[in-house]
């Protein structure tokens, strides 16, 4: 597994196509994870606040995608669209970007996902909060803004720092289909050369620079949301003086 | 469209597609009871390990962390071009080895929720700190995060399917492989279809049982 790590000249090699090979393939995981968490998040919020909504069908539409998506393999999903959707759009030889592949693959696997940690972040809040806010006289708007989402945030927070966690990982599964990304490189490179450890090991100090971040966010966010809120000191003379 | 079921469900490729099935529920098998098995004594090590020993504990937080923070196709591809030997055996312990730093990070969490009184009733009852593990904290915490743990079975099961890439005869990879003669895109739906559900069956009665498990926790 670790035959040959510390070869200098098979880390030479590595250090020559490093522009070539780990660069493009880093800036490409990077751009898929970015835009994909961007639209798992909207997929996510949609569908969370389809799941909770008082209209029967969205809850069901809801639970039928979530089911759908958590309960198959991420890679199966990314096959069927590379060699499924081509076909659906024209016949002859079209190819969908890679980029695009990948964001949608990954963009839909943790929709689903964060729809679901949206739906238990509402759901967590008990509705006497609403019923009292409304009896201070708050409108709804102030209820969600000043109530409502401060709570939420805390609880789905943690969370989603981990679904973007596993998003950057399961970017990987570009590699299956020949999709630019890092592990694709990775993978062309190590098997060109044969000097498997060095790109396999570069490859997962590569992921660790993006990922070691997020895990600590996640850990940060769990710490934090764990605290016990406290009230902010009223500063009691400007109200006052604003009565005047 | 009856024509094309047939023409891809022959008898012969169906007995190829589920002994596929076979072979992933296998992997998936060994991988969990591997895992679990190692992600216990990470976990403890890491929970409890003090004094002289606690750079074991700071090594076992590395390898968490590390293994944590990359992706499961890497360790598979990585491993099963270095090391030689059995296939499945390769990919069982590839799997296996990304698993059981999850699964420590799991059973930590059930670990830390074990309060010392435990530990301290224990001692007052004269068992050693292995049989208190054994016989008082292991079987508490299992109770506690079976739920994850059967989360966790079921994003084993899904990640088997990365075995494709290394070309393993499990589910995904013979399905490939008959998809491979089809130029059809219904068929090719049917055949993802197929493969969709066989998948989401097994996964979803795993997470029916997770969801149960739930409430019977919360109701008592």
């Amino acid at each position: 597994m670790i035959k040959g790590l510390f070869d200098a000249k098979r880390w030479n090699a590595l250090f020559q196509a490093f522009p070539e090979y780990y660069i493009p393939g880093f800036l490409m995981t990077l751009k898929i994870s970015l835009v994909g968490l961007a639209v798992a998040l909207v997929l996510g919020v949609i569908f969370g606040m389809f799941s909770t909504a008082k209209f029967k069908p969205l809850r069901i539409i809801s639970r039928i995608y979530v089911e759908f998506i958590q309960n198959t393999p991420l890679a199966l999903q990314v096959l069927c669209y590379y060699s499924v959707l081509p076909m659906i759009f024209s016949s002859s030889g079209f190819r969908i970007p890679k980029f695009v592949l990948g964001v949608i693959g990954v963009g839909v696997y943790h929709g689903a996902y964060i729809s679901e940690v949206i739906r238990t972040g509402i759901e967590a809040i008990p509705k006497g909060q609403s019923e009292a806010a409304s009896s201070q006289g708050f409108s709804y708007l102030e209820t969600m803004y000043h109530i409502i989402l401060p709570q939420t945030i805390k609880i789905i927070m943690p969370p989603l720092a981990n679904q973007a966690l596993n998003l950057v990982k399961n970017t990987s599964i570009l590699a299956m289909v020949a999709g630019m990304d890092l592990m694709y490189f990775t993978d062309s490179w190590g098997a060109d050369r044969g000097y498997f450890a060095q790109a396999y090991f570069t490859s997962a100090v590569m992921y660790f620079i993006i990922c070691f971040p997020l895990a600590r966010l996640a850990r940060y966010l769990e710490i934090r949301s764990m605290r016990l809120p406290v009230a902010k000191t009223l500063d009691i003379k400007a109200d006052e003086e604003a009565a005047c | 469209m009856l024509e094309l079921f047939h023409q891809i469900f022959t008898p012969a490729n169906v007995t190829f597609m589920l002994k596929g099935l076979r072979m992933t529920v296998m992997i998936a098998v060994l991988a969990t009871v591997i895992s679990t098995f190692f992600g216990t004594i990470l976990a403890l090590i890491r929970t409890y390990s003090s004094g002289k020993w606690k750079w074991a504990g700071g090594l076992v937080a590395a390898y968490t962390e590390f293994f944590r923070c990359t992706p499961n196709l890497l360790w598979i591809l990585w491993i099963y071009f270095t090391v030689k030997g059995n296939k499945v055996g390769v990919s069982v312990f590839a799997i296996s080895l990304f698993t059981s730093a999850v699964m420590a990070e799991i059973f930590r969490g059930g670990l830390n929720s074990i309060p010392m009184g435990q530990f301290e009733g224990a001692r007052s009852q004269g068992f050693s700190f292995v049989e208190t593990l054994i016989f008082i904290v292991l079987p508490q915490m299992y109770k506690k995060v079976l739920p994850a743990l059967l989360s966790q079975v079921i994003t084993i099961i899904k990640d088997t399917s990365f075995l494709k890439m290394v070309d393993v005869a499990e589910f995904m990879r013979n399905c490939s492989v008959v998809l491979g003669s089809i130029y059809d895109v219904r068929g090719m739906l049917l055949l993802f279809g197929f493969e969709a559900l066989c998948y989401f069956t097994i996964c979803f009665a795993l997470s029916c049982a997770v969801r149960g498990y739930q409430k019977t926790i919360v109701t008592g």
